[in-house]
């Protein structure tokens, strides 16, 4: 009697266990975000009923919502503007060809303001452009930096130097460079397009060329000597030996970098009118209405979410290229 | 044995650069090796058996003396002098074929792609790894990896191949395993292999002469047993061979009565003290 209770009651505390343990792992997973999440919201809305502003009370979660929706339906509404613009000026220049067959005629772009998501894509685009002339710059640089003792040691103190300094001071050098340097008459890119993007790779370069230095650095001697005894010639050791070794490293440079431009990027639009994420912050403060902080918190969500999609983007590329499947799992 | 001399190391001496001066690790090795010959380098760790391989190589230079292969100098590595690494040093990126391959389009003698494939399967086949070609060398077990690592060493046609303590990381029974497979492969193509060991059995199951070397610094060449049992040797048959027990015992007794390495047992011990004992370790 006694032995057949205590059996079955070993094996349901075991089973309980397992079950804790999925319920637990449930929870980590999914149960405890959520809950932060709530926690965070909550917090938020206290906090910002007793805080008062200039423009009004400080923005809580359901403001925000609001304006976010706002936003949604601003766009739609600026697209249904163009569409008609568009069609009214099809229709005038049939008239007139009609009456006039000589005549050419020509065609002119909307001109209403860009819509937050069209801004949210000019951030993406500029960001996008500025991280790939400093990729293109660090990975061969912080190659060369990796392999040879020499050069690491004549350009380290340099990287050093240019690592800590703030985009916004380097911004006003750029601006003025940029606007001396890029004159045309018919300019492909705004110079505030070229201006943003140039800030955001002068401090994106760092990460990636460190990381590719020791990356490169480090790679196993033996390998080395592997590529010695073959007599692989400059090019092929590096193709074959040094960029798979250190493409991990690279990856982990890069994804640092990416992160960084995105965050210097919104400072160099506020300053240099890109009209991007940054400009929208920046000109939702200048407007000042009571729904600007609404409007603006909203950005800095998206900027945020954003953000972390990009770095979850470069993950998915790194798994892709990446050839230690394990190495990648954060 | 009527075999020309190929491999000639003649007063070999090398020079580590250290903060405190120049170390002296090797003086005055003087070798002769005929082609086909099979040798082991043995010794106690830290006597320079693998810095003679390297100079052999051509990864290290050595700072008197010099090596001669088939009439010319070795100054740089090169595939004629092919390397089989201890941790087999595979390209983890690249699958088994694909090592080889690199090795064979390194190399490739005016093959074309037909017959690089081929003779990529050929020295696979040699060391048995057919079956894995497409795996990555993480996916296949230590003994397989320097399986792979000779046969790329093989497909190199190397007139030395240079064995640096290959099976020093594997079990003793995969080990006994690709010794068997070596002395097979030793035979049916005839290279002239230097192969460092740790292993008494091994140098003299596999050898043809065991070079025994000092203890550094200034190490040096200390005593060459030659090992004149007949091949092919059967480690079972020879287990109970009074030749192959008596070369045992030379070997043996030079490395521990006439090169007993003296380690400083004491100071090992009271350094370890110290480190336990002092608490700034940790804070450091």
């Amino acid at each position: 009697m006694f032995k057949s209770t205590t059996i079955p009651t070993v094996f349901n505390n075991v089973k309980n266990n397992v079950e804790k343990t999925v319920v637990g792992n449930i929870a980590a997973s999914l149960v405890l975000p959520i809950l932060g999440f709530m926690l965070f919201l909550s917090i938020w809305s206290m906090v910002a009923k007793n805080i008062d502003t200039s423009l009004g009370q400080f923005p809580g979660p359901t403001q925000v919502w609001e304006q976010a929706i706002t936003l949604v339906d601003e766009h739609y509404a600026q697209q249904q503007k163009a569409e008609a613009f568009y069609q009214r000026q099809e229709e005038r220049n049939a008239a007139r060809v009609a009456k006039d067959p000589t005549y050419v005629p020509k065609i002119r772009g909307f001109t209403g303001a860009p819509t937050f998501f069209e801004q949210i894509w000019t951030s993406l685009y500029t960001v996008m452009v500025g991280f790939l002339i400093a990729s293109v710059i660090a990975v061969p640089v912080g190659i060369i930096c990796g392999l040879s003792k020499s050069a690491y040691a004549a350009i380290n103190p340099l990287i050093q130097l240019f690592k800590p300094v703030s985009p916004l001071a380097w911004l006003p050098l750029v601006t003025m460079v940029v606007s001396a340097a890029y004159v045309s008459d018919d300019p492909m890119f705004s110079k505030s397009f070229v201006t943003s993007a140039f800030t955001v790779s002068l401090c994106c370069l760092w990460p990636t060329l460190i990381n590719t230095a020791v990356g490169v650095s480090s790679i196993d001697k033996d390998l080395v000597n592997v590529s010695r005894v073959l007599r692989l010639n400059a090019v092929t050791h590096i193709i074959k030996i040094v960029l798979p070794s250190s493409i991990p490293m690279i990856f982990t440079g890069l994804r640092l970098s990416l992160g960084i431009g995105w965050m210097v990027l919104i400072a160099a639009e506020m300053l240099a009118q890109n009209p991007g994420l940054g400009k929208f912050v920046w000109d939702e403060f200048q407007n000042g209405s009571s729904e600007s902080l609404a409007r603006i918190m909203v950005a800095v969500l998206t900027i945020g979410l954003i953000g972390f999609v990009l770095d979850r983007l470069m993950l998915l590329l790194q798994k892709q290229v990446s050839w230690d499947k394990n190495a990648v799992t954060r | 044995m009527s075999r020309k001399h190929h491999l000639e190391l003649t007063q070999v001496g090398i020079d580590f650069p250290t903060p405190k001066g120049p170390f002296n690790a090797l003086t005055d090795v003087n070798l002769k090796i005929s082609e086909g010959e099979f040798i082991s380098l043995i010794g106690h760790s830290g006597c320079g058996k693998s810095t003679v391989l390297n100079i052999v190589a051509g990864l290290h230079q050595a700072t008197t003396g010099g090596v001669i292969l088939d009439g010319a100098e070795v100054n740089e590595p090169g595939p004629e002098r092919a390397v089989v690494f201890q941790n087999h040093s595979l390209l983890p990126w690249l699958s088994v074929y694909k090592n080889v391959e690199l090795a064979v389009k390194q190399t490739r003698n005016g093959r074309n792609k037909k017959e690089i494939k081929d003779w990529v399967e050929h020295n696979l086949a040699l060391v048995h790894m057919t079956h894995a070609k497409d795996k990555l060398p993480s996916e296949i077990s230590g003994g397989m990896k320097q399986r792979v690592g000779i046969a790329r060493a093989l497909s190199m046609e190397p007139k030395v191949l240079l064995m640096d303590e290959p099976f020093g990381a594997l079990d003793a029974l995969t080990r006994a395993h690709l010794q068997d497979s070596l002395m097979e492969i030793h035979s049916e193509l005839g290279n002239t292999v230097i192969m460092i060991t740790h292993d008494v059995d091994e140098a003299v199951l596999l050898s043809d002469r065991i070079v025994m070397m000092t203890n550094g610094p200034s190490a040096t060449i200390g005593e060459i047993l030659e090992v004149e049992l007949n091949r092919p040797r059967n480690r079972i048959e020879l287990a109970d061979d009074n030749q192959y027990n008596h070369y045992r015992h030379e070997v043996l007794s030079f490395l521990y009565e006439k090169q007993r390495k003296v380690e400083p047992v004491s100071a090992h011990k009271n350094r370890k003290v110290a480190g336990k004992a002092s608490p700034n370790s940790d804070a450091a």
